[in-house]
């Protein structure tokens, strides 16, 4: 099965401060641990969400909204996918992000973990058929 | 954390950090039986203690020092007081005097070479291929007897056995516990990597309705390549290996339909390809090129898996390209079935009549007179070419030789269709 674990942003990531030396020393070597574990499928760190932006949606209206965005405790600054044999090998891996590298993340973080659908995950529909077909959710 | 709970995180651990532990111990007692008990003995200790006291910070420190000191006392009591056990105890003794991070840096610069050992041991052509595929599993997988036996359909009982019967020939031919060098090395390398492809196939073959933990085999083996690739990043065919497994396992969703019925590799929807694996199967596959040297069957395969990846559409394949490659592989590992693929590609590439003609110089050459494929496909080369007759003799030869219902129906099918035109 596959886990995202997301790191939450904080007011230092959103104001595009670079991690320190040790941080990024520590981080470096969690992503190989799970490099050498087998399990890391794919990682990216996101930029502030100063450069990002939000479309909403109500009924046929569009409406776009420039980051950044407020709610910085809901922001994501960063993702990794792993496969695991299961949530509790997850959770142990995302026990592992080194957030006490330095006091920046050491005084508050969190990674907040969702397993992937595969699409046995769902039962039967025709909309479940028109995903299958968009390729959504397809299993690894 | 409740009971239940906590048994799931420590199993979680275990998994993470069982490799490691027991090819550390390995290092030091030289016997994966040995190591494997330890290893056991400190997860027994966890499970007895871990749910009073939390789980360590650092798991898998705790474990090896748990195991370490039962090597200590294992040794002592086992008497082997000559001097060469007692020099190791002292080395025990004098490193668990060490401060807990000085240990942990130790164990580090061993880290490759312990895991390397461990697989290569495990992996050992003096083991059957059945036995090298449970110890890998069990060693490197962590996984239970019980896991493995419903994997490959077998009882428990069984695969305990194997696994008991191949750590007792490690020890009784005096396996030496080394990371092979020089010449050794790409002929032991080339079994680990077969030991793998075992274990994916296995998971690939499974079908709808199969116990869950099959086509978790799939799984297993592409985390099993991950791990090799790390620790042999300068070997191309194990690059090969791991690009091929993820190009396959980015099929899994297309290869069946709603009835558990395969499809064939051109007939499937695209759209249900798994992207990340194919993306992650192509840089393999550009890591293993780039190393250069003569490429060996794992990248050759790779290559070919890749032509089809690259295609979003079948009608975009570049078959000249496939022809080219399978034409490789026909000079280094020559066989029935993919010589066959050869004539297949270039009937794709350049047209019927030259996939026609590689098959009538295999036929004169002797390689394909009892492959119960090579009638059908000289029969699909023949239809194409509009000569129905012929097509329609070697439906039904082809026929009379499958031992598959389905297949038989199909082909004689295809005789019909030849004689209605």
């Amino acid at each position: 099965m596959r886990f995202m674990m997301m790191i939450k942003a904080n007011k230092d990531t959103e104001a595009g401060v670079m991690p320190s030396e040790r941080v990024l020393a520590a981080m470096g070597k969690y992503n190989e641990e799970l490099l050498k574990a087998g399990v890391l499928l794919d990682a990216s760190g996101l930029q502030a969400s100063s450069k990002g932006a939000r479309v909403k949606f109500s009924g046929s209206k569009r409406t776009l909204i420039d980051g950044p965005f407020a709610e910085t405790k809901e922001l994501i600054a960063g993702f990794w996918i792993i496969q695991v044999k299961s949530k509790a090998e997850a959770i142990e891996w995302a026990k592992r992000v080194p957030f006490d590298a330095d006091d920046q993340y050491g005084a508050e973080g969190e990674i907040e973990l969702r397993q992937l659908f595969e699409m046995e995950d769902f039962g039967p529909s025709d909309a479940v058929d028109q995903m299958r077909e968009l390729g959504i959710g397809e299993k690894k | 954390m409740g009971a239940a709970e906590t048994h799931q995180a420590i199993d979680a651990v275990w998994r993470i950090e069982s490799p490691r532990l027991i090819a550390g111990l390995a290092r030091i007692v030289r016997d994966v039986g040995v190591a494997e008990d330890l290893a056991h003995d400190a997860l027994v200790a966890a499970l007895e203690q871990w749910p009073e006291s939390g789980i360590p910070r650092n798991p898998g420190a705790w474990l090896m020092a748990v195991a370490k000191h039962r090597a200590i006392d294992g040794l002592r009591r086992t008497k082997l007081l000559d001097r060469k056990h007692e020099e190791l105890g002292y080395d025990l003794e004098t490193r668990r005097a060490e401060t807990a991070s000085g240990l942990d840096e130790a164990l580090d610069d061993d880290l490759g070479d312990d895991l390397l050992r461990l697989i290569f041991t495990a992996c050992h052509p003096v083991l059957s291929s059945e036995a090298r595929v449970a110890l890998t599993l069990r060693l490197l997988g962590g996984l239970t007897t019980d896991e493995i036996a419903r994997a490959f359909l077998v009882p428990e009982p069984t695969i305990a056995q194997r696994i008991v019967r191949a750590k007792r020939t490690l020890a009784e031919k005096q396996v030496p516990y080394v990371v092979p060098r020089g010449a050794e090395r790409s002929a032991r390398l080339a079994s680990v990597i077969e030991v793998i492809y075992l274990i994916f196939n296995e998971g690939y073959s499974a079908t709808a309705g199969d116990d869950w933990m099959r086509p978790t085999l799939c799984e297993e083996a592409l985390r099993l390549g991950r791990v090799l690739a790390e620790l042999e990043p300068q070997a191309p065919e194990v690059h090969g290996l791991v690009a091929l497994m993820e190009i396959q396992a980015s099929r899994l969703r297309a290869r069946s339909g709603p009835a558990g019925e395969p499809i064939l590799l051109l007939d499937q929807n695209r759209a249900l390809w798994d992207r990340l694996l194919i993306r992650r199967g192509l840089a393999s596959l550009d890591r293993a090129e780039r190393l250069g040297g003569s490429k060996g069957t794992y990248v050759l395969q790779a290559a070919i898996a890749a032509c089809h990846a690259r295609a979003n559409v079948a009608t975009e394949t570049d078959w000249q390209r496939i022809a080219r490659l399978y034409a490789e592989l026909v000079r280094i590992a020559p066989s029935p079935v993919v010589e066959l693929n050869l004539a297949v590609a270039e009937s794709m590439a350049y047209g019927p009549q030259k996939g026609l003609d590689r098959v009538d110089k295999l036929m004169a050459e002797g390689s394909l007179k009892s492959y119960h494929l090579f009638p059908s496909v000289r029969g699909d080369f023949l239809m194409k070419l509009g000569r129905f007759e012929e097509a329609r003799r070697e439906f039904e030869s082809a026929a009379a030789l499958t031992r598959n219902a389905r297949e038989r129906a199909l082909l004689l099918e295809r005789a019909r269709a030849c004689s209605a035109t």
